[in-house]
């Protein structure tokens, strides 16, 4: 009986001494810098130089909200600090996090603080850093490229002819679109084909202009890669072979950069009648209510703000800061490439730059669905544009007038409800 | 102890635990699925059910048990009956058939993709036999029951096993007089296998296929990782609905749906193969 007693005095004592450690570290809790090399590079070249310990854990989208629920439901904490992006921020009740307007710190941007507040009057989280999405290609499609065609200012017409030359040329379709369930389609409807097309998101859902941009983006999908279904990651088709063309997330194609940087290039979005639409990536940091120890949380995002540590951030993540910094020019490959091609992309006489999806709070989800969701059925299913257009309409209108959200770039501003025309 | 009390002592543990680990989240997520703003209603059920994916995603999880449950019964039978034969070898012979069962089905998946990808196994091993010019993608929309061949050949590879201990189990338990009076009677094989080990075999028959179509209709990660976007199957409904709309009423609707399902199906299999009372082996 004697030993059980001091037993259970021993691993109290553990216990508490366990509790003291995990005092101690500030707990980030990331969905971004997944891979272990990112978070391996997190660890070790950006949170090193932070005064105090830092405990740096990147989860799965899924894992991550959920002990964040749990943490919220029932009062106490252990996370100090919160990592993701836009979407995941906006999706929670803006009272769950802690204000961050009096910090002093916040973007260059005023776009991206805007987005911070979440539609508050001050900041609920910091923009952290950004990235977009790009095209990239294998340097030996580079020969079918139309003629006349240049790759810094492709037309959606121009990328259609040049994948059908490719598979033409191979006879096989190599231009590879990431519509598996992880991959990132939805963004690309939302944020490059609709802009580019119908100037617009939600108000054009279902325009004759975002008619002709699915029978544009129906014609591009007969030289894609019947496999695409099954993609995520775009790098991992582009170093296998199996697409030659791609579209992604520009760090969901930094590997392919990295591992071999003479074999591909990166280059803007193609333009469509409204422009050359495209889309930043958001992520920010924010406190929630519950973190044990706000002021060491508030010290670490002051950290990761300095304009030198989101250089480091840049190297470790491949996003880009969101304050004014000088580039040094041992940036790698993929930091290098996707930096051209943005530059590109943005100083574009007919760039058309849209905003990410706002006001939708928990509804964001939703949203992306009805792309999704017009998506496979035009495409995957062959249904009638029109008639799916229609039938998708009532349900995005639904969810408009339910958020209340307002039009966000490029559709035109609208006093409440983003209208569904 | 009195021996009166004595059983129900010993099944407590087990009883708490799935108070605890069961009936509680059970009432919890019931809670959530009818529950809303204003008080109880059916409104997930409805919201979900009437998804356009909902039929075509129930229709595959169904299709997928049905290609995929009968193949395995009579795999896990041929496998059970020749490992009880066996003189020599049988543990080691059991091991590897059970190997499938250690591996995470998101594991399973994965290497199933590495097989039948674009540039994968399959593809380069049939390049390089001749047999076709380049790499074909045989995971794509346009070959739907290419995918479903496939998914179904992960799924059987993957979880026959389970299947096949039960039954070994249980033929191992059957007694050897019956083979022995139906060998005297002149009984083939083929007969004292339908006429004794089947129905004595009913016990772990029940247990391996109620086990084995309830996991089915909780398919998921090998579906995922073969089928991609082009075959919704109810838990990645679920996944969807949880995780990507944040939507957990309308996940735990579904997750009451399949619950339902799998009811339903484990009543038919105890009363299909039930044991006569009074008969025992």
């Amino acid at each position: 009986m004697f030993t059980r007693v001091q037993m259970l005095g021993a691993a109290a004592a553990l216990a508490v001494s366990a509790g003291d450690v995990a005092q101690a570290d500030v707990l980030f809790w990331s969905t971004q810098a997944r891979p272990a090399e990112e978070a391996q590079a997190m660890r070790d070249n950006v949170l090193d130089g932070f005064d105090g310990e830092v405990d740096f854990q990147p989860n799965e989208d899924g894992p991550w909200l959920t002990r964040l629920r749990a943490e919220i439901e029932s009062g106490t904490g252990t996370i100090d600090v919160l990592g993701s992006l836009h979407g995941n921020f906006s999706a929670m009740n803006p009272d769950n996090l802690v204000d961050l307007g009096d910090m002093g710190v916040m973007a260059a941007s005023e776009t991206f603080n805007d987005l911070g507040r979440l539609g508050t009057d001050t900041l609920q989280y910091i923009p952290w850093m950004q990235a977009t999405y790009l095209m990239a290609a294998n340097r030996e499609a580079l020969q079918y490229l139309p003629e006349g065609a240049d790759i810094d200012a492709l037309s959606y017409d121009e990328l259609i002819a040049w994948t059908a030359n490719v598979e033409e040329a191979t006879g096989e379709a190599k231009f590879g679109f990431p519509a598996g369930p992880d991959g990132l389609k939805h963004r690309f409807f939302q944020g490059y084909l609709y802009p580019s097309y119908t100037n617009g998101v939600v108000r054009t859902f279902a325009s004759d202009a975002a008619v002709t941009a699915w029978e544009a983006f129906r014609e591009l999908w007969e030289h894609t890669n019947p496999a695409s279904t099954n993609y995520a990651f775009m790098q991992e088709q582009l170093l296998s072979g199996d697409a030659w063309i791609v579209f992604d997330h520009s760090s969901r194609l930094a590997q392919a950069f990295n591992e071999r940087p003479d074999d591909f290039v990166a280059f803007p979005a193609p333009a469509g009648p409204e422009g050359r639409g495209f889309m930043p990536v958001l992520a920010g940091l924010a406190i929630p209510e519950t973190a044990p120890d706000q002021d060491e949380a508030k010290a670490l995002i002051e950290y990761l703000m300095k304009p030198e540590i989101q250089i480091e951030t840049l190297r470790a993540t491949g996003f880009f800061p969101v304050v004014n910094v000088e580039f040094p020019d041992d940036l790698p490959p993929s930091v290098q490439a996707a930096g051209a091609a943005i530059s590109a992309m943005s100083g574009a006489p007919d760039a058309n730059p849209g905003l990410l999806p706002a006001g939708l709070g928990e509804m964001g989800g939703d949203f992306n669905r009805v792309y999704v969701d017009t998506f496979e059925r035009i495409i995957l299913g062959g249904q009638d544009i029109r008639t799916v257009l229609d039938d998708q309409k009532g349900r995005l209108a639904e969810i408009m007038q339910e958020t209340g959200a307002p039009c966000w770039a490029p559709d035109a501003p609208s006093d409440g409800a983003c209208p569904v025309e | 102890m009195s021996p009166r009390l004595l059983p129900y002592a010993l099944i407590l543990p087990v009883t708490l635990f799935l108070c605890v680990f069961f009936l509680y989240p059970f009432i919890l997520v019931s809670q959530q699925a009818f529950g809303s703003a204003d008080g109880w209603s059916l409104e997930h059920f409805r919201d979900v059910v009437s998804y356009w994916k909902f039929p075509i995603s129930m229709q595959n999880t169904l299709l997928l048990a049905a290609a995929v449950v009968p193949v395995q019964l009579a795999l896990s039978l041929l496998m059970a009956t020749m490992v009880t034969r066996m003189q020599k070898g049988r543990d080691l012979v059991l091991y590897v058939w059970t190997i499938p069962l250690g591996i995470s089905d998101l594991a399973a998946g994965i290497i199933w993709l590495a097989i039948f990808e674009q540039s994968g196994f399959l593809n380069s091993m049939m390049v390089g036999i001749g047999a076709i010019d380049s790499p074909m993608p045989f995971l794509s929309y346009q070959n739907p029951g290419i995918i479903f061949l496939a998914i179904a050949l992960a799924e059987i590879w993957r979880a026959t096993a389970i299947m096949l201990v039960i039954l070994v189990a249980g033929i191992g338990l059957i007694p050897k007089e019956y083979y022995e009076a139906a060998e005297v009677f002149g009984a083939s094989p083929w007969q004292r296998f339908l006429r004794v080990t089947l129905p004595l075999l009913r016990p772990s028959l029940q247990t391996a296929l109620i086990l084995r179509v309830v996991l089915a209709f909780e398919v998921f990660a090998v579906v995922v990782a073969l089928g991609g976007s082009q075959f919704p199957v109810l838990m990645s409904e679920i996944y969807a609905y949880q995780f990507d709309l944040q939507n957990s009423g309308a996940a735990a609707a579904l997750a009451l749906i399949v619950l339902a399902i799998s009811i339903v199906f484990t009543l038919v299999i105890l009363r299909a193969l039930r044991v006569p009372k009074g008969a025992t082996i």
